[in-house]
């Protein structure tokens, strides 16, 4: 009994000074990945094609997601606010819920899938077959010339993503509250004009897509860098990707959100 | 300055606890080709990341170009990687990368040479391995062989002073393994390059190489030129050379006796 115990308790230690030591080694990788952008600013060339796979290549499912979502609340909303009398404030619900919160989430909750697990499954792979060994063996640092380009690309299409995300919902949410259920465009828009701050509501949407950005791209060129090198590895490490970011996500919105919408 | 271009000195390698290579010492002489042999997993590849400065050893001392790797900080060992070339076993082609941006790497990373010059150079390299036909393949596109090919016009992009293989032969059908082959030789003798072959095809490297050290169980149990290797009386480096089944290298793994597994009453 007692031995089976002191098993259960060094397996559970094992586990946790696992964990701490990855999380450590994660702490140093994302150091090393700030230490060596200079490539990444210096020659924008290699960053700029990193956007157009990290973000040119998301477009076609945030903007799908993002016009399903706008049409979805303009439903629901509509449903519930007419039920007060306030159907007009349709576009104010709409933008508000897109802006402060589902744009951001929602744009980054399928960039981790979309985009985060490609580059995993990509730096994983490349270490697999050994590209990243060649190119250590050839005198050129994989962290500032793989790693750090693909970094700053996933950092830089995310709050990009996520705006277009809220603009598509926006859209959809007109598509359906004006054009199909008959809600006043003027009141639509004019009071949405009015009740959205710039600074409260879409400042601190972007400043949250720019947080969810470096989390999960951090996230997944850490997994990919840190995969073991093998088919099962990789798939692992992607499977990783997904999963944690998603939950660092939701984790960072919670703390993000009661941050800056305290009282209002 | 000594003759050799790479000194191993008593080194010891250890993956956390288990010991890889234990108390190793070698030279490789300059503009020699010279093979390191041994069954998988002895510790081949293990030597080549040591040379490289991948890895360090757990003690002992490997000197290349005069220049411990040991005491090097990440730029002197970038600096002496830029007088090596590699080629790896299945070539580690950049995948993304056509066979001309694969072979322009090198020379778009560490020199300011102008695009024209870029091109011209990588159309020789590609030229001396016979594949500048296949400039604008993708890797994806090259068999086997062609891949390791244009692996090596990369790795000689720079003109590397040291070259390294590993496990070139691998996986290569009966022409491609004589090219390859050839082609070690070739460039070794017409750049004066110094070359080291981890390998396990005797056959091909016995033809190429001027020296041999062979490897078990971490240690060098022979060495010697082509013909005192094929001559050799030692029974691993017999059964090794010969690709006999039985021998120092037993065919069954260690494990309890056969009338003991069938008949006994264990498991049961």
């Amino acid at each position: 009994m007692i031995g089976r115990l002191a098993n259960v308790v060094s397996l559970v230690g094992a586990r946790v000074v696992d964990w701490v030591w990855r999380l450590g080694f994660g702490a140093r990788f994302f150091w090393a990945v700030l230490l060596h952008s200079g490539t990444a600013l210096r020659r924008f060339p290699l960053t700029v094609r990193e956007i157009y796979f990290a973000g040119v290549q998301s477009l076609i499912i945030i903007l799908v997601s993002g016009l399903f979502v706008g049409m979805v609340l303009g439903l629901q909303g509509y449903d519930t606010l007419a039920r007060y009398g306030s159907a007009e404030a349709l576009g104010v619900l709409v933008a508000l819920s897109l802006v402060r919160e589902l744009g951001p989430v929602v744009a980054a909750l399928l960039f981790a899938s979309r985009a985060g697990s490609a580059i995993t499954a990509e730096i994983g792979l490349m270490k697999a077959t050994e590209q990243l060994d060649a190119m250590e063996m050839m005198a050129v640092d994989p962290v500032a010339r793989v790693v750090a380009p693909r970094f700053w690309g996933g950092v830089i299409s995310m709050p990009l993503l996520a705006a277009l995300f809220s603009a598509m919902g926006i859209f959809g949410g007109y598509l359906v509250g004006v054009v199909l259920i008959g809600v006043d465009a003027g009141s639509f828009w004019s009071q949405m004009q009015s009740a959205v701050d710039l600074r409260e509501d879409v400042f601190n949407g972007v400043l949250k897509s720019i947080v969810f950005g470096v989390a999960v791209t951090a996230i997944a060129v850490f997994e990919g860098y840190d995969a073991v090198p093998t088919a099962e590895g990789v798939s692992g490490a992607t499977t990783r990707t997904v999963v944690s970011s998603s939950l660092a996500v939701l984790a960072l919105d919670f703390i993000l959100t009661a941050l800056m919408f305290r009282g209002t | 300055m000594s003759d050799n271009v790479v000194e191993i000195d008593q080194v010891s390698f250890a993956y956390d606890a288990r010991l890889v290579l234990s108390g190793i010492s070698l030279e490789i002489p300059r503009g020699k080709v010279v093979a390191i042999m041994g069954g998988s997993g002895c510790g081949k590849t293990t030597l080549l990341r040591l040379i490289g400065g991948v890895m360090k050893p757990t003690s002992g001392d490997v000197r290349v170009f005069g220049q411990s790797t040991k005491s090097l900080s990440q730029d002197g060992l970038y600096a002496l990687r830029r007088r090596m070339g590699m080629l790896f076993q299945f070539g580690a082609l950049f995948t993304d990368s056509s066979s001309f941006d694969n072979v322009a790497f090198q020379i778009r990373e560490h020199t300011g040479l102008p695009e024209p010059l870029v091109r011209d150079l990588v159309l020789m390299k590609l030229n001396a391995v016979g594949l500048r036909g296949a400039a604008d393949l993708m890797p994806s596109e090259l068999s086997g062989g062609m891949a390791r090919r244009v692996a090596l016009a990369r790795a000689i992009a720079l003109d590397p002073r040291l070259m390294m293989y590993d496990e070139p032969f691998a996986g290569l059908d009966p022409i491609s393994l004589s090219v390859i082959g050839q082609l070690i030789r070739r460039l070794n003798d017409a750049l004066g390059v110094t070359s080291i072959v981890v390998t396990h095809d005797v056959m091909e490297s016995l033809k190429i190489v001027d020296y041999i050290y062979f490897i078990s169980d971490g240690r060098i149990i022979a060495r010697g030129t082509p013909d005192e290797i094929r001559a050799s009386s030692m029974p691993f480096v017999h059964q090794f050379v010969h690709g006999e089944i039985d021998g120092p290298v037993a065919f069954h793994y260690p494990a309890r006796s056969y009338g003991e597994d069938l008949l006994g009453t264990a498991g049961r």
